[in-house]
């Protein structure tokens, strides 16, 4: 037994001594706080050698992992990525700095239908900068779902019972109720709400399982036969599987935007508008789109974003909403419905 | 017969427990990202994976903050032993049952607990209270590991070092110390696996630019986990295995030459 | 007091600065709302049906996983005492190790192999057998909980089964026991502690996982551990939170007093 001690500490010594203990925060250094490979991360390097300065980048899953950071402050970040929503929550509990243009010139890259839905979450844009965006809709399997799918009351279809894939996340299952029933996705009126819950109880016997992540997984693998889906996975799931497709409900969905912005407790803001205007430029945006996928805003890759499910036409998005900001009330009243849904 | 069975029980236990680690090596070799079909065979995520600097970074956090935590914790938790074994029935349980708070709570309740204690001492988050949160955590399981070898002991041997003229620091050194040795060392060892183990702890109290491998993997969810982690992940493994395994057969050969 | 009792201090300070202020923190939260001021509300609301059926599957699933455990873990213990295999250090690193692949990479190894289209059902549909669907239900949380904590089981049971003094079982034999009546009244009393604290560490984490649950129930199976994260981490009521964190740890007190009126002795041995 001793020696297995012996060795795992020669083994630690080693990884240690391999890996350096690097860790100087100085003036130089930039900290990014952003979803989990949300950037190709070679451009780390690329920006560090174009602008001298050091980068630090942290990781989260949600928004709203992050939230309690940045609320807190617990740990110092100068520029964050986050959803519409939570940029307009942080915003209103005034925790972003406002960004100075004059430093992100690059800017003009960013595109114009872009810009009115930022205006939902950002009046005028002054707080956040888009780094990619799409919407919810429905992935499946052209073999094994015969019938064209266009609406979301497909996926109130008996015959696909135990196929069907269903966001494991409180407000986009919302947002498939209302936008069937035709209500705003962001309501909070209870009444409105109870109707919602009641009908997604309907359905609930036809789900295969709620997942996120995981659902572009279980289409690839065949396990389920329709799911509701980011936009942004398409491409990659096709990739692997040919008979996928996805189509936006012809009722409407919700159109999603994750943004770069900086915090109000920023060490250095030069570095950070820096950053954000790296992240804008036409090359650096096109090596992020064929790493992620994701449809990126940017003027310069318009012609490789064509796809139409990327970039939906204005009527499309004419019938789309973002969500919004609900407050502490709208958010307990969701939860408590949502927990109601989920004990049925 | 009853042989053939009994082995067959272990065996099938061992493929229980070692189904999904062997399902996460191939798929660590599967030249796709996701994992629900077979590409080909590629070694590319293993390239990757040692020309990744955050993952290089977030492999030394994770072993220098396990091997901290661990070896404070033990030595913390090894003198606490001594002191609560000097103690009346009553103080010793109510010590113990304090001990076990720890490993009754959720981790996301010690997480968040630890975190909000820290904002509201002002304390920014950092190494260090990652560090403190991991030593928290582990001590339980020293405890829990050393207290029954001081129940074992024999007062006697030791009192009988005092009386033949030892000082109390040299008898312990020399006739507690070896008794208690393997509740110290898999103390360490279950509070060096934990700390490698923990997610949402860290999570919570890590402060910014500080990654383990653990952190690393949950914030890949939204965009799908790479696997460059399993391609890790398989390394630490297969090393430890390794280690494991060729101490066995020294110490089995060491054995031998005794005979 | 003795002075030998001052050895405990540095454990006592980590105690009171790592685990009770902390506590306190936490129970601030669960009887005051969001605008500080205090309640019993978040505590109470373990009584609306959602909350409480939560928590009835958890304790449901959370025992049955923990008797499973314990059945399979028993005899494995009365094999592994008996066998050759190596020496003791090398049996508990063989189930240790798991333990080494990420927790999260392995339950999700467990979604690929469980999946309707998945590994053991492609299997299965080779051989002619009927698929295993049990995939996002109980069952597989079940499953899941059993892997994940089975090793907890296995170790302080080992631990206790290879302390009994051979001497004792043989004495037993020479009175003329037979092996049931030498494994009832011999074996078992003296392997209780190791059985106690193995019930604990699988019993615990299983009534307040929230990972298993989520990634092999498929977000079917909603349990007490799932409601807190999720009061935590997408509702933003970190008072309900922990309100019912203080309820769950409530019911976890409960079952270990249970528990522990069968271990005289004050504690089992982990390892």
């Amino acid at each position: 037994m001793k020696k297995i001690l012996t060795l795992l500490l020669i083994f630690v010594m080693c990884i240690t001594i391999m890996t350096g203990c690097s860790n100087g925060g100085d003036d130089n250094t930039l900290y990014v706080y952003c979803f989990g490979d949300y950037f190709d991360p070679e451009l780390i390097e690329e920006f560090e050698e174009r602008t001298g300065y050091e980068v630090v980048v942290d990781y989260f899953d949600t928004n709203e992992e992050m939230y309690p950071v940045i609320q807190n402050n617990s740990a110092q970040y100068d520029v964050i990525c986050a959803s519409d929503y939570m940029i307009e929550k942080l915003i209103a509990e005034d925790l972003l700095s406002e960004l100075d243009f004059d430093n992100i010139p690059n800017a003009v890259n960013i595109t114009s239908n872009i810009k009115t839905m930022i205006d939902d979450f950002d009046p005028g844009m002054k707080y956040s900068i888009p780094h990619t965006w799409g919407t919810y809709g429905i992935m499946y399997n052209k073999s094994m779902v015969k019938d064209e799918i266009t609406s979301w009351n497909d996926l109130w279809d008996k015959k696909y019972e135990g196929q069907i894939v269903m966001p494991n996340s409180l407000r986009e299952s919302y947002m498939i109720a209302a936008k069937i029933i035709g209500y705003s996705i962001n309501t909070t009126d209870e009444a409105q709400l109870k109707k919602m819950t009641d009908l997604l109880t309907t359905q609930k016997p036809l789900v295969y399982s709620f997942a996120n992540d995981n659902a572009r997984e279980l289409m690839i693998g065949e396990s389920a036969a329709l799911a509701v889906i980011n936009s942004g996975e398409i491409i990659y799931s096709k990739e692997y599987n040919e008979d996928l497709e996805y189509i936006i409900p012809k009722e409407g969905t919700e159109v999603w935007t994750d943004c770069w912005a900086i915090t109000k407790s920023v060490q250095n803001k030069e570095a950070a508008e820096a950053w954000i205007n790296f992240m804008l430029d036409g090359d650096v945006a096109e090596t992020n789109f064929e790493y992620l996928t994701y449809a990126i805003p940017n003027k310069e890759i318009d012609d490789l974003v064509d796809e139409p499910v990327l970039n939906p036409s204005n009527s499309v998005l004419a019938k789309c909403e973002t969500l919004k900001n609900l407050g502490p009330e709208g958010d307990d009243l969701y939860s408590k419905y949502w927990k109601q849904y989920k004990a049925e | 017969m009853k042989k053939t069975f009994k082995g067959l029980y272990l065996a099938l236990i061992v493929f229980f427990l070692y189904l999904p680690i062997f399902t996460l090596m191939v798929l660590s070799f599967n030249e796709g990202k996701t994992m629900n079909a077979w590409v080909g065979f590629s070694l590319k995520w293993y390239e990757e994976m040692f020309n990744n600097r955050q993952i290089m970074e977030a492999l030394g956090n994770t072993f220098t903050i396990a091997f901290w935590s661990a070896t404070i914790a033990t030595i913390v938790g090894t003198i606490a032993c001594i002191g609560i074994n000097a103690m009346g029935e009553k103080k010793k349980s109510i010590i113990m049952g304090l001990n076990n708070i720890p490993l009754l709570n959720a981790d996301i309740v010690i997480g968040i607990s630890l975190m909000l204690t820290f904002l509201m001492f002002g304390i920014s988050l950092n190494y260090g209270t990652v560090l403190f949160s991991h030593i928290t955590f582990c001590l339980p399981y020293v405890i829990l590991s050393v207290m029954p070898k001081f129940k074992q002991l024999q007062n006697l041997t030791y009192e009988a070092a005092l009386d033949l003229g030892a000082t109390p620091v040299y008898a312990f050194f020399k006739v507690v110390l070896p008794d208690i040795m393997p509740g110290i060392i898999s103390g360490f060892l279950l509070a060096f696996t934990m700390s490698v183990d923990d997610f949402v702890i860290t999570h919570f109290t890590r402060g910014a630019g500080i990654n383990t491998i653990s952190t690393l993997i949950y914030s890949q969810v939204k965009v799908g986990i790479r696997p460059t982690l399993y391609a890790l992940s398989t390394v630490i493994f297969v090393i430890v295995l390794v280690v494991l395994i060729a101490i066995n057969i020294m110490s089995n050969k060491k054995k031998e030459k005794n005979i | 007091m003795n002075k030998k009792q001052l050895f405990s201090g540095p454990f006592l300070a980590f105690i009171l600065c790592g685990t009770l202020v902390p506590l306190g923190v936490i129970a601030f939260y669960g009887l005051t709302d969001r605008s500080g001021a205090f309640t019993v509300d978040n505590i109470l609301s373990i009584a609306t049906p959602e909350h409480a059926e939560a928590l009835l599957l958890s304790l449901g699933l959370a025992l049955i996983s923990t008797v499973i455990c314990l059945l399979l873990a028993f005899p494995l213990g009365l094999i592994l005492k008996d066998s050759k295999l190596g020496q003791k250090g090398f049996m508990v690193f063989i189930f240790i190790l798991p333990m080494w692949m990420n927790f999260l990479l392995r339950t999700m190894a467990w979604q690929v192999l469980l999946e309707k289209n998945g590994v053991i059902n492609n299997v299965l549909g080779a051989i002619g057998l009927p698929a295993l669907e049990i995939i996002n239900t109980p069952a597989a949380v079940v499953l899941g909980m059993v892997y994940d904590y089975l090793p907890f089981m296995i170790l302080p049971i080992y631990n206790a089964l290879i302390k009994i003094d051979k001497n004792v079982i043989e004495a037993a034999y020479d009175l003329g026991a037979n092996y049931r009546q030498v494994l009832s009244k011999v074996i078992i009393p003296l392997s209780l502690p190791g059985i106690v604290s193995g019930v604990t560490m699988v019993f615990v984490p299983s009534l307040t996982t929230f990972a298993v649950s989520n990634i092999l129930g498929g977000g079917k199976v909603n349990l007490i551990g799932n409601i807190i994260e999720q009061e935590f981490t997408t509702s933003f009521n970190w008072n309900l939170g922990a309100g019912l964190s203080l309820v769950m740890m409530i019911f976890i007190i409960i079952s270990m007093a249970l528990i522990e009126k069968f271990d005289r002795n004050g504690e089992g041995n982990l390892i």
